[in-house]
C-alpha cells in the first residue's frame, strides 16, 4: 500500500446520499482480472447526465470526492475504491461510509473521512469554487477560508496509511499465534474440519 | 456467574487470536467461500509476493456471478465455451487459481454448482457458531444459519487467503425483534424488505443484527436465510438467527457437515449459543408482524419500500430534504409519477432467483401460484433460475419446472442471473421487472433497468397479470 499523510485541491461536490458501489463502478466493469483501467466505467450512470460534475472541466483530475449519507453501499466490490483511485481521486469525505466500502478504501490508500452534514454541507460550496486540504497528520480538513474540521480515524488504520503498511505481511507476524490458535481449535471442536466436497 | 452474552458476542470471542491495545481483534475465519468475480486480483497478489493457502481446506470455490445460465454441456456432453471473453478469462482465472493453491472447486457442470450462498449451506460447508466471509456483501445470508457470516473486499480475500484470519475491530449489536403471526400471503422477503424500510437502507451501519422473537422461530432455514441474506440491505454488517432443533434438523447429514460422534459434539455446541437471558444489545427495534404486508420496492433503494396496496409517494412528502432529492432521481429513473398505485404498474420482466429466493422454498411458492395459469402477454421476458443445480434437480424430480414452463417461463442453469447485470441475463433499458433479487440499484439488472423487489410469490402473481400485484388476491 502507498503511504499517504495529505491531499489537497478541487472536490467533486457530488452530495447524494447512498451512493452504492453499482453507481461507483456497475458490474459489467468487473469481469477484469487487473486492479487497474476501472476509472472508465467510474460513476458512469451520473457521468450520463449531461453537466455531470464529473465531466466539467472546472473538476477535471480533482483528487477529493464530497458525497452525502451512506456512500459506498451495496456490494463488497473492491472495484469500486480501485476504480475511484484509478480516475485520480485520493480522498471521499461523507457523512458516513459503508463499512464495507471504507475497509477496501483504507486498504488501497483511499481515505474516507467522515464530517457531520454541516461541515459537507460547507466544503460543498466550497469545493464550487475552491481546493480542499486534507491533513491525515493533525486530522483535519480545511479551506481557504479559514474552516478547520476535525475528524476521527482508527489509530491502527491511521499508522498503516502514514507508513504504507503491508496489512497481509504484518498479520504473517502473528503466525505463531494463529497455529496456537489452531491446535487448541482442533482440539477444542474438531467437528469443524470439513469433510471434502 | 459470567455476564450474559449475546450470540454475537459469544462467536465473537470464540474467534479472537490476538487482541491489540486499540481493540482491534486478529479474528480467525473457519469457512471462506471464493467467487470467480472478486478473487482473481486476490490470487494475483499471492502469486506476487511468494505467499501461499494457509488453510486450503477452510476455503471452497465455486463460480456463480458470471456464469451464463444457457445449457452449459452440448448434446454430447461437452462444456459449451462461454462467448463473452471477459467473463471467460474470469472463469478460466478461478478455475486455474484454485488447483495451483490447492482449493477444492466446484466445477459449472457439475450438479453441485450454484451461488455461493445457496451451495455453502445446502454442502454443510457453513455452520452455526462459525466465522464465514466471502468476497460477495451477501455473505450476510449465512447468519440465518447461526454463523457470524460478511462480505468481504478483494484485499481482505487476499488476506484470509494468506493467514486464514481478518484485523477487525467489534460491531455493535442490534436486537431486530419481529413478534406475533404473519398475515396471509407474507413471506420471509415481504418481513425483511418491511424490515428495511423500517430501518432505512443505512440504519444498521456499525452494527451485527440479530433477529429474533416469535416469527423468525416459526421461519424454515431458508426463510431465515432471505432474511439475514439481506441483512446488509439495511447496512448491517452481519445478520443471525440464533441456531435452533430447526437449524440443526436442516444440516444434519448435509456432505461437508460434521457426522457420526462429531455431529453430537457439534449440536452440543451449537446449543451453547443462543443470547443468554439478560445479554443487553446497543439497539433494539420491535416489530409487530401485523404491520408486515406484502411489499414492493418503489425506488432505487431497498429502503424504498411500500405495501402492496400503497401508492407512488411524493418526494416532497419526506421529511429529510436530501431524501427528498434523492426521491425525485429514482421515481425519474424509475418512471414513475407519484399517486400511482402500485398494483397499476406494468411489468415486462420477471426474474425469479438469487441468494435470496432461489431455494426449493422459493419455487414452491411461486410454482403454487403459477400452477395452471399463463404469464400475461406483456410480459417478455420471464425465467426462474435455481440457486444451485441441486435445487434445480429437487424442482424437477417436484415437477415444478413443468409448472413453469407451462406459464410461459424459461427454466435456466444455477448462477447469479439477472441479479446483477454482469452475465448475459439482463433487464432492457428502460423496462420493469418485478424481480426476487435483493437490490434495486440504479442499474443493477442492467443499464436503465427499473426493478421492484418482491417475494417469490409476488412475482409469480406479477407474471400472471402483467403489473405488481397483491399475492392476496390469488388466495385459494
Ligand atoms: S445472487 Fe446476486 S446478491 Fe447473490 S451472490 Fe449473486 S450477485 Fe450477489
Amino acid at each position: 500500500m502507498k503511504a499517504i499523510s495529505r491531499v489537497e485541491g478541487r472536490a467533486y461536490p457530488v452530495g447524494l446520499k447512498n451512493i452504492d458501489t453499482d453507481v461507483i463502478i456497475p458490474a459489467v466493469w468487473l469481469k477484469t482480472i487487473s486492479r487497474v483501467g476501472l476509472g472508465k466505467g467510474a460513476f458512469e450512470s451520473l457521468r450520463a447526465v449531461p453537466g455531470n460534475v464529473f465531466d466539467d472541466p472546472e473538476y477535471a483530475g480533482a483528487p477529493i470526492l464530497i458525497a452525502g449519507d451512506n456512500f459506498g453501499c451495496g456490494s463488497s466490490r473492491e472495484h469500486a475504491a480501485w476504480a475511484m483511485a484509478d480516475m485520480g481521486i485520493s480522498a471521499v469525505i461523507a457523512p458516513s461510509f459503508s463499512d464495507i466500502f471504507s475497509g477496501n478504501a483504507f486498504k488501497n490508500g483511499l481515505l474516507a473521512i467522515v464530517l457531520p452534514q454541516a461541515a459537507i454541507d460547507r466544503l460543498m460550496e466550497v469545493a464550487r469554487t475552491d481546493d480542499i486540504h486534507i491533513d491525515l497528520e493533525t486530522q483535519t480538513v480545511t479551506t481557504p477560508f479559514q474552516d478547520r474540521f476535525e475528524f476521527e480515524i482508527d489509530p491502527f488504520r491511521k499508522h498503516c496509511l502514514i507508513n504504507g503498511v503491508d496489512e497481509i505481511g504484518l498479520t504473517l507476524k502473528s503466525s505463531d499465534a494463529i497455529s496456537v490458535y489452531e491446535a487448541k481449535l482442533s482440539a477444542d471442536r474438531p467437528w469443524l474440519a470439513p469433510n471434502p466436497v | 456467574m459470567s455476564t450474559p452474552q449475546t450470540l454475537y458476542e459469544k462467536i465473537w470471542n470464540a474467534h479472537v487470536v490476538e487482541q491489540r491495545d486499540d481493540g482491534t481483534c486478529l479474528i480467525f475465519i473457519d469457512r471462506h467461500l471464493v467467487h470467480e468475480v472478486t478473487s482473481p486480483q486476490a490470487f494475483e497478489g499471492l502469486r506476487a509476493a511468494g505467499r501461499r493457502v494457509r488453510r486450503p481446506d477452510l476455503t471452497l470455490a465455486v463460480p456463480d456471478h458470471n456464469l451464463p445460465t444457457t445449457a452449459r454441456l452440448d448434446s454430447h456432453g461437452q462444456p459449451i465455451p462461454i462467448a463473452d471473453p471477459e467473463s471467460a478469462q474470469q472463469l478460466e482465472a478461478l478455475e486455474r487459481n484454485a488447483p495451483e493453491f490447492g482449493i477444492d472447486y466446484i466445477n459449472a457442470s457439475d450438479a453441485k454448482q450454484g451461488i455461493v450462498h445457496v451451495v455453502g449451506p445446502e454442502q454443510g460447508f457453513s455452520l452455526p457458531g462459525t466465522t464465514i466471509v466471502c468476497g460477495d456483501s451477501h455473505t450476510a445470508c449465512h447468519g440465518g444459519l447461526g454463523a457470524l457470516a460478511f462480505g468481504i473486499g478483494t484485499s481482505e480475500v487476499e488476506h484470509v487467503l494468506a493467514t486464514q484470519t481478518l484485523q477487525l475491530t467489534r460491531s455493535k449489536s442490534m436486537e431486530v425483534r419481529v413478534e406475533g403471526e404473519l398475515r396471509a400471503g407474507v413471506s420471509a422477503k415481504d418481513v425483511v424488505l418491511h424490515i428495511t424500510g423500517v430501518l432505512g437502507a443505512a440504519g444498521g451501519s456499525g452494527h451485527v443484527i440479530e433477529y429474533t422473537g416469535s416469527v423468525i422461530r416459526a421461519l424454515s432455514v431458508e426463510g431465515r436465510l432471505t432474511i439475514s441474506n439481506m441483512a446488509i440491505e439495511h447496512g448491517a454488517r452481519a445478520g443471525l438467527v440464533a441456531p435452533d432443533d430447526t437449524t440443526f434438523a436442516y444440516i444434519k447429514g448435509r456432505p461437508m457437515a460434521p457426522s457420526g460422534a462429531n455431529w453430537d459434539a457439534a449440536v452440543a455446541y451449537w446449543r451453547t449459543l443462543a443470547t443468554d437471558p439478560g445479554a443487553t444489545y446497543d439497539k433494539v427495534v420491535s416489530i409487530d408482524a401485523a404491520d408486515i404486508a406484502p411489499s414492493v420496492t418503489w425506488g432505487t433503494s431497498p429502503e424504498d419500500v411500500l405495501p402492496i396496496t400503497g401508492i407512488v409517494p411524493d418526494p416532497s412528502a419526506f421529511a429529510d430534504p436530501s431524501k427528498q432529492e434523492a426521491a425525485r432521481k429514482s421515481l425519474d429513473y424509475m418512471g414513475l409519477t407519484p399517486g400511482t398505485r402500485m398494483t397499476d404498474i406494468e411489468v415486462q420482466n420477471i426474474f425469479i432467483g438469487s441468494c435470496t429466493n432461489s431455494r426449493i422454498e422459493d419455487l414452491r411458492a411461486a410454482a403454487e401460484i403459477l400452477k395452471g395459469r399463463k404469464k400475461a402477454a406483456n410480459v417478455k421476458w420471464a425465467i426462474v433460475v435455481p440457486g444451485s443445480g441441486l435445487v434445480k434437480q429437487q424442482a424437477e424430480d417436484e415437477g415444478l419446472d413443468r409448472i413453469f414452463t407451462d406459464a410461459g417461463f424459461e427454466w435456466r442453469e444455477p448462477g447469479c442471473s439477472a441479479c446483477l447485470g454482469m452475465n448475459p441475463d439482463k433487464v432492457p433499458p428502460g423496462e420493469r421487472c418485478a424481480s426476487t433479487s435483493n437490490r434495486n440499484f440504479v442499474g443493477r439488472q442492467g443499464p436503465g433497468a427499473r426493478t421492484h423487489l418482491v417475494s417469490p410469490a409476488m412475482a409469480a402473481a406479477a407474471a400472471v397479470t402483467g403489473r405488481l400485484t397483491d399475492v392476496r388476491e390469488f388466495a385459494s
